[in-house]
């Protein structure tokens, strides 16, 4: 465990010292969800729906575009072998990862979740809607730094990241952004089932990943 | 190619696979279109349902060998697994499209719509994108070896997901209670519908098995190509050795296809 963790402080330190992504992904996050308002009308009626899917789709983009680059830069700077060589095994380096990039993601959501309430008014800093925020963001990155991995390593990687991680993470999209909208449009009582279902998510595709890290770093 | 070789086992199975598709499916076709009642609702529209829910039965067995060969490509990077999940790729994909097309096809006159967002036509399409990435990591994965490997991460993980994507969207739907309008032939259907159903259900999976065999020699043919070809390239002696390997991978591929 140890091991894991100097591997989160090393991507942490890199990016704090970098700066290459987490600001673009928090910009990107940003933009995405101002342009909402351009492609819904989220001022009067029915706008807890389109609201809760708007937000994630945000997420899911601006998480995709952090998550596909954690391995490709590893791959440009020639550290990845150097990671490789270090005396851990490929599920220690997958833990590093996955945990540094739900970081990455939940940043992100600090900073978009009250700019979300501010623009559009609707109660996205509920502490249910923080939880499933944070549940949300490690199914992503679970299946995220398998893809990663994936992509890194392949020709066209930023065309392929989508196309492999959009179909896959279906289960999770649904779930999120219908635990959102009901939170938004009531107290979020009939939301508990879809927590439990998240969860179990959850855990089926981070092990899958884990599991399946090692097939893909094997070189 | 020039003189007829002695017929060995792998093509009596093809011989044999393909004279039983063509009876089965040709006396499948006959029930669907003569023996098989019309149905009292839907009229002769009905009758896509022997071709579609074959169709979308080997859709989902494609992919449930994918994952077989999948799971047996990490386990024992043995060669043959990999042809094994590639090839029924192929087909399931195929099928998979033609699923959504007769699907589409009987959906228009019968709900007056192309599609319906319901848990199985949802998770079909999923899984036809989920073939399509399959090959995708494949193409760009640069180097064979490395091919077999991400798509057996994604045959693995794919596999596994299409279950969980179905369920999600049936609850997703059942928060959101629309008409139910796929449950209209229920269970009890009379037995000489039942009977052509399960006449074509054998028929088409033993075209599926056909175009399996077949298939997985063209892959394997493909295999020792590509082998024989990098070996022809290293070798000093250039040319003569590579005419030479390539007139023996065709004499082997016309006669035999075995691993």
């Amino acid at each position: 465990m140890r091991r894991v963790w100097a591997l989160v402080w090393k991507d942490l330190l890199v990016e704090f010292r970098g700066r290459e992504f987490l600001g673009a992904m928090v910009v990107f996050a940003l933009i995405t969800i101002v342009t909402l308002n351009f492609a819904f009308d989220l001022s009067r009626g029915d706008r807890e729906a389109p609201g809760a899917g708007g937000l994630w789709i945000a997420f899911l983009f601006a998480g995709m575009l952090g998550l596909g680059r954690s391995l490709a830069v590893e791959r440009d700077r020639g550290t990845l072998e150097g990671l490789m060589l270090c005396p851990v095994d490929a599920g220690t380096i997958f833990l590093g990862k996955f945990i540094s990039n739900v970081m990455f993601i939940v940043i992100v959501q600090a900073v978009s979740l009250p700019v979300f309430y501010g623009l559009y008014n609707l109660p996205s800093l509920r502490p249910m809607v923080l939880l499933i925020a944070v549940i949300g963001a490690i199914g992503f990155a679970g299946l995220g730094t398998l893809f990663s991995a994936v992509a890194a390593s392949s020709r066209a990687r930023e065309i392929l990241m989508p196309l492999l991680l959009f179909p896959l993470a279906i289960p999770l999209v649904i779930g999120t952004v219908q635990a959102t909208t009901l939170i938004f449009q009531g107290d979020g009582a009939d939301a508990w089932p879809w927590f439990n279902l998240l969860a179990a998510f959850d855990v089926i595709f981070v092990t899958l990943s884990y599991v399946l890290f090692d097939l893909v770093l094997e070189e | 190619m020039m003189q007829r070789k002695p017929a060995n086992r792998s093509d009596m199975l093809v011989t044999g696979l393909g004279v039983l598709a063509v009876v089965v499916l040709t006396l499948g076709i006959f029930m669907a279109f003569v023996y098989a009642p019309t149905d009292r609702d839907q009229g002769d529209a009905q009758r896509i349902f022997y071709v579609h829910v074959p169709m979308a039965w080997l859709a989902y067995l494609a992919m449930g060998v994918v994952f077989i060969g999948s799971v047996g490509y990490m386990w024992k990077r043995s060669a043959r697994m990999d042809r094994l999940a590639r090839s029924s790729a192929e087909l399931g994909f195929l099928f998979t499209t033609l699923v959504l097309i007769t699907g589409s096809i009987w959906g228009r006159p019968i709900w007056n719509a192309w599609w319906q967002w319901e848990a199985r036509l949802t998770t079909t399409l999923i899984l036809w994108f989920i073939f399509i990435g399959y090959f995708m990591v494949r193409a760009y994965a640069g180097d064979a070896e490395r091919g077999a490997r991400y798509a057996a991460v994604l045959g693995i993980i794919g596999a596994i997901d299409v279950p969980i994507i179905h369920q999600s969207v049936k609850w997703w739907r059942t928060l959101h209670p629309e008409p139910i309008v796929l449950d209209t032939a229920g269970p009890n259907l009379p037995d000489s519908m039942l009977v052509t159903l399960l006449v074509c259900l054998a028929g088409f999976t033993l075209l599926y098995a056909f175009l399996m065999v077949l298939k997985m020699q063209i892959e394997w043919a493909r295999d020792v190509l590509a082998e024989r070809e990098l070996t022809a390239l290293l070798a000093p002696e250039g040319n003569q050795a590579e005419r030479r390997t390539v007139a023996t991978v065709s004499h082997k591929v016309s006669g035999a296809a075995e691993d």
